[in-house]
C-alpha cells in the first residue's frame, strides 16, 4: 500500500537555528565586506594578478554552480528516470540546486572587476561569447527548477512535474556543458582547449551535487529529529561510488589525451609531476582523498555502512573537487602560455614563460566561503517557511512509495526484512 | 497637545503655500530644469560636433605593424617607455599586477641557442579570440582592424585575458592617475594596446607612440601602415620579406608580424 508521504517544515525555533542563521548571515555578510574591501582599493590587494587572473573566487564560484546542477539529480531521478522512491527527495534537491547556483554567482559576481555595472551584464550580449550563453543557461536554471519545485509542491500541477522535471534535466545537462565550456573553449591555452571539458563537467557536477545533497540531508535529519532510513542513504551512497569513479575516467581520459600529443607534454609534466601545490593538489586533493578514500570507504565491508564513513566520504568529495576546480583553474594559468613554440624564453618584464605564483589573500578566500554561506542561509530559511523534506524517510515509508515495479529483489527483500 | 502640533504643521503649510505662488513655482521648475538638461544637451552637441569632421571607420584600411627583430636591440625597452608615457599608465612598482600594454621579450632558440630580443603587444587580431568570449561586447575589433576594449561595458570579467594568446592584456589593478585625455582608463576594467588608435584617427600619417621611439633610437625595428594599402612601406616590406605570426597555428590572422625571430 502506498503511504501519503508528508511533507513538513522543520520548527526551527531552537537556539541552535538562530545561532546557525546568524552564522551563516555573517558568513554573507562578510563576503560582501570582502568584495567591497577587494573593488574600493582595487584588485590588486588580492593574490590575482595579470599572470593568475581567475583566483580562490572562481574556485568556489564555479564549484558551487557545478555542484548546483549536480544537486538536482536526486529529483531527476525520481521524475525522468522513474525511480520512485526518490520522489520524497525531489523537493529538497530542487530547493538545494537553485540555493547552490545563487550561492556561486553571488561569488562570480561580486569578484568582477566592476560588479556595480551587472545591469550592463545582462542587458549588453555577445552571443558569440559561451559566458553570455551562461548568463541565459543560470538564470533560466532558477526559473525552470522554481517552476519544477512549483509543480512538485502545488497538488493541482501535480501532472506537469515529470515534464518540467525533463526539461530541467536537459537544461541542467546544458548547463554544465557550458560551464565546463568556459574552459574547453579557451583555444589559447595548454591546460584548456579541451572538448572533453563539458562532459567532464557534468560528471563532475554528478559527483559534488550528490555530495552536498546527502551531507545536507543527513544533517537536516539529524538536527531535526527525524528518521533518515538506511535504504535511501545507502543507495545514494553507491550512487555517489558510481560517480566517483566516473569523474576519474574523465580525469584519465583527459589527461592521457595530453600527454599522447608532444605540445601538450610540457603542461601535462607541470600538473602531474613538477607543478608544486598543483601536482600536490591533483594526486593527493583530487585523485587520492577526492576519490580513492572515499570510494575504498563507500565499498569496504568494515565501513560501507557506516554513517561516520559516508558523511567523511561525502565530505571528501567536496573538498576534492574544490581541490580539482583549483588544479583546473589555477593551475591551468599558472602554467604559461606558450607563445614561442621551440624557445625558451630568458627575459621578460610581463612574466613571460615563467609559471605564476599564487597565493590567495584573505578577502578573496573570505569571498570564495561566503558563497557555501549564501547557499546554506537559503536553504536553511527555505526548509523553515515551506514544505521540503519529508517528515520521515525511514526505510517503510521510503519503500512504500517505490511501487513494486521499480523495486530489484534485493530491495525487496530489504524492504521486507526492513519492515518486518 | 497634538491638536497644536497638528495646527502649527498646517500653519507651517499654509505659509509656504503662500509664499511660492504659480509662477514662482513654475520658474523654478524651469530653472531647475535648465540647469539639469542644459549640460546633457551641450554634451550632446559637443559630441556630434567633434564626430561631424570625421569618416567613419571603415575597412578600406587594415592598420597592422611589422616587426624586425634583428633589428630590436636586447636591453632597449624605448617603445615600452613610450607607450606608458603616452597612454598614461603609471608603475606602481608592483610588477604582477602593474599594467603593460607592450613588453620587450628575450627568447632563445632551444636548438640553435639563437637569441633574439622583440616587443610584444596586442597583436590585433582578425579573428581576435578576445572579442569572441567577452559577454558584454566590450572587446570589440574597429572595421580598421584595430582590437579595443569599451571601458563603459566593461564588466571586469577577466575572460579576454584568459583566452588571448598573446598575454596582451591587462586588468586595472588600482586606480588610474594622471590620465590622458585621449586614453582613459578604468580601474576594474581590462586594457591593452590600442595601437595608438587616437594618433592614426587624427592622422592616418601618424604612427603609434612605440613605433615613433623606436624610430628615434635609430633602430627602425618596428613598421607601422595600412595593410591594404599596397604602396604603403609595411606591404612593401612584407613583400619583400618573409614574416611570421606569433601562434601562426592558431589562425588568427594578427596584424602584427615578425621577422627574424
Amino acid at each position: 500500500m502506498m503511504k501519503i508521504v508528508d511533507y513538513v517544515e522543520i520548527e526551527g525555533r531552537s537556539i541552535g537555528y538562530w545561532v546557525l542563521l546568524a552564522i551563516l548571515g555573517a558568513g554573507a555578510a562578510a563576503g560582501l565586506g570582502a568584495s567591497y574591501y577587494m573593488e574600493h582599493h582595487g584588485h590588486w590587494v588580492t593574490g590575482m594578478s595579470n599572470q593568475i587572473v581567475w583566483g580562490t573566487p572562481h574556485v568556489f564560484a564555479v564549484f558551487l554552480i557545478v555542484a548546483a546542477s549536480g544537486a538536482l539529480n536526486v529529483a531527476s531521478i525520481a521524475s525522468v528516470f522513474n525511480r520512485v522512491m526518490y520522489k520524497p527527495l525531489s523537493r529538497f534537491s530542487g530547493l538545494l540546486a537553485i540555493a547552490l547556483l545563487i550561492g556561486g554567482l553571488a561569488v562570480l559576481v561580486l569578484d568582477l572587476g566592476r560588479p556595480d555595472r551587472l545591469v550592463v551584464a545582462m542587458t549588453s550580449y555577445n552571443f558569440k561569447s559561451i559566458f553570455t550563453w551562461n548568463i541565459f543557461l543560470y538564470t533560466g536554471f532558477v526559473v525552470i527548477v522554481a517552476a519544477y519545485l512549483w509543480m512538485m509542491m502545488e497538488r493541482r500541477m501535480n501532472r506537469y512535474s515529470k515534464p518540467v522535471g525533463m526539461f530541467a534535466f536537459v537544461w541542467r545537462l546544458a548547463l554544465t556543458t557550458g560551464t565546463g565550456s568556459i574552459f574547453g573553449f579557451l583555444v589559447a591555452r595548454q591546460a584548456f582547449d579541451a572538448a572533453v571539458m563539458g562532459p567532464m563537467f557534468v560528471v563532475m557536477s554528478f559527483s559534488y551535487g550528490l555530495a552536498f545533497f546527502i551531507l545536507l540531508l543527513m544533517w537536516t535529519y539529524h538536527m531535526s529529529g527525524r528518521t533518515l532510513g538506511d535504504a535511501i542513504l545507502l543507495r545514494l551512497k553507491n550512487l555517489l561510488g558510481v560517480f566517483i569513479a566516473g569523474v576519474l575516467y574523465f580525469v584519465l581520459a583527459y589527461h592521457l589525451t595530453n600527454l599522447y600529443a608532444a605540445e601538450h607534454r610540457g603542461v601535462e609534466q607541470f600538473i602531474l609531476v613538477s607543478g608544486g601545490i598543483y601536482t600536490q593538489a591533483f594526486w593527493i586533493g583530487v585523485v587520492m582523498l577526492g576519490s580513492i578514500v572515499p570510494f575504498l570507504i563507500f565499498h569496504l565491508p568494515s565501513t560501507e555502512k557506516s554513517r561516520l564513513g559516508i558523511a567523511v566520504g561525502s565530505v571528501l568529495v567536496i573538498l576534492g573537487g574544490i581541490a580539482h576546480i583549483f588544479v583546473i583553474i589555477v593551475g591551468g594559468q599558472a602554467y604559461p602560455l606558450v607563445i614561442f613554440p621551440g624557445k625558451e624564453i630568458i627575459e621578460s618584464s610581463f612574466f613571460d614563460g615563467q609559471v605564476a605564483s599564487y597565493a590567495p589573500s584573505l578577502p578573496e578566500v573570505i569571498l570564495g566561503v561566503s558563497g557555501i554561506a549564501i547557499a546554506l542561509l537559503l536553504v536553511s530559511i527555505a526548509i523553515k517557511v515551506l514544505r521540503f523534506l519529508p517528515d520521515s524517510l525511514a526505510d517503510d515509508v521510503v519503500f512504500s512509495v517505490g511501487s513494486d515495479a521499480v523495486l530489484g529483489e534485493e530491495e525487496k527483500a530489504a524492504a521486507s526484512s526492513a519492515g518486518a | 497637545m497634538s491638536d497644536n502640533l497638528t495646527s502649527v504643521k498646517q500653519s507651517k503649510l499654509t505659509v509656504s503655500s503662500n509664499n511660492v505662488d504659480r509662477r514662482g513655482f513654475l520658474s523654478s521648475v524651469s530653472a531647475i530644469a535648465a540647469v539639469t538638461v542644459a549640460p546633457g544637451v551641450a554634451l550632446v552637441g559637443f559630441a556630434e560636433a567633434r564626430s561631424v569632421d570625421k569618416e567613419p571607420v571603415t575597412d578600406a584600411r587594415r592598420w597592422g605593424m611589422l616587426i624586425d627583430s634583428s633589428r630590436c636591440v636586447r636591453g632597449c625597452d624605448a617603445c615600452v617607455s613610450a607607450c606608458g608615457k603616452e597612454n598614461g599608465l603609471a608603475s606602481y612598482s608592483r610588477p604582477q599586477t602593474d599594467v603593460q600594454w607592450v613588453r620587450k621579450v628575450t627568447v632563445r632558440d632551444t636548438r640553435t641557442r639563437r637569441i633574439t630580443s622583440l616587443p610584444v603587444m596586442c597583436q590585433h587580431c582578425q579573428d581576435p579570440p578576445c572579442v569572441d568570449v567577452c559577454p558584454t561586447g566590450a572587446s570589440f575589433r574597429r572595421t580598421d582592424g584595430i582590437v579595443l576594449v569599451d571601458r563603459h561595458i566593461c564588466i571586469g570579467c577577466r575572460y579576454c585575458m584568459m583566452a588571448c594568446p598573446y598575454k596582451a592584456r591587462s586588468f586595472a589593478h588600482e586606480s588610474a592617475n594622471n590620465q590622458k585625455s585621449h586614453a582613459p582608463r578604468g580601474k576594474g576594467t581590462v586594457e591593452a594596446c590600442t595601437f595608438c588608435v587616437h594618433r592614426v584617427d587624427e592622422n592616418s600619417d601618424r604612427t603609434p607612440a612605440c613605433v615613433e621611439a623606436c624610430a628615434a633610437q635609430g633602430h627602425g625595428a618596428m613598421v607601422f601602415g595600412d595593410l591594404n594599402d599596397p604602396n604603403s612601406q609595411l606591404s612593401k616590406d612584407l613583400d619583400k620579406y618573409s614574416s611570421t605570426e606569433l601562434r601562426g597555428d592558431m589562425g588568427l590572422n594578427p596584424g602584427v608580424r615578425y621577422r627574424n625571430i
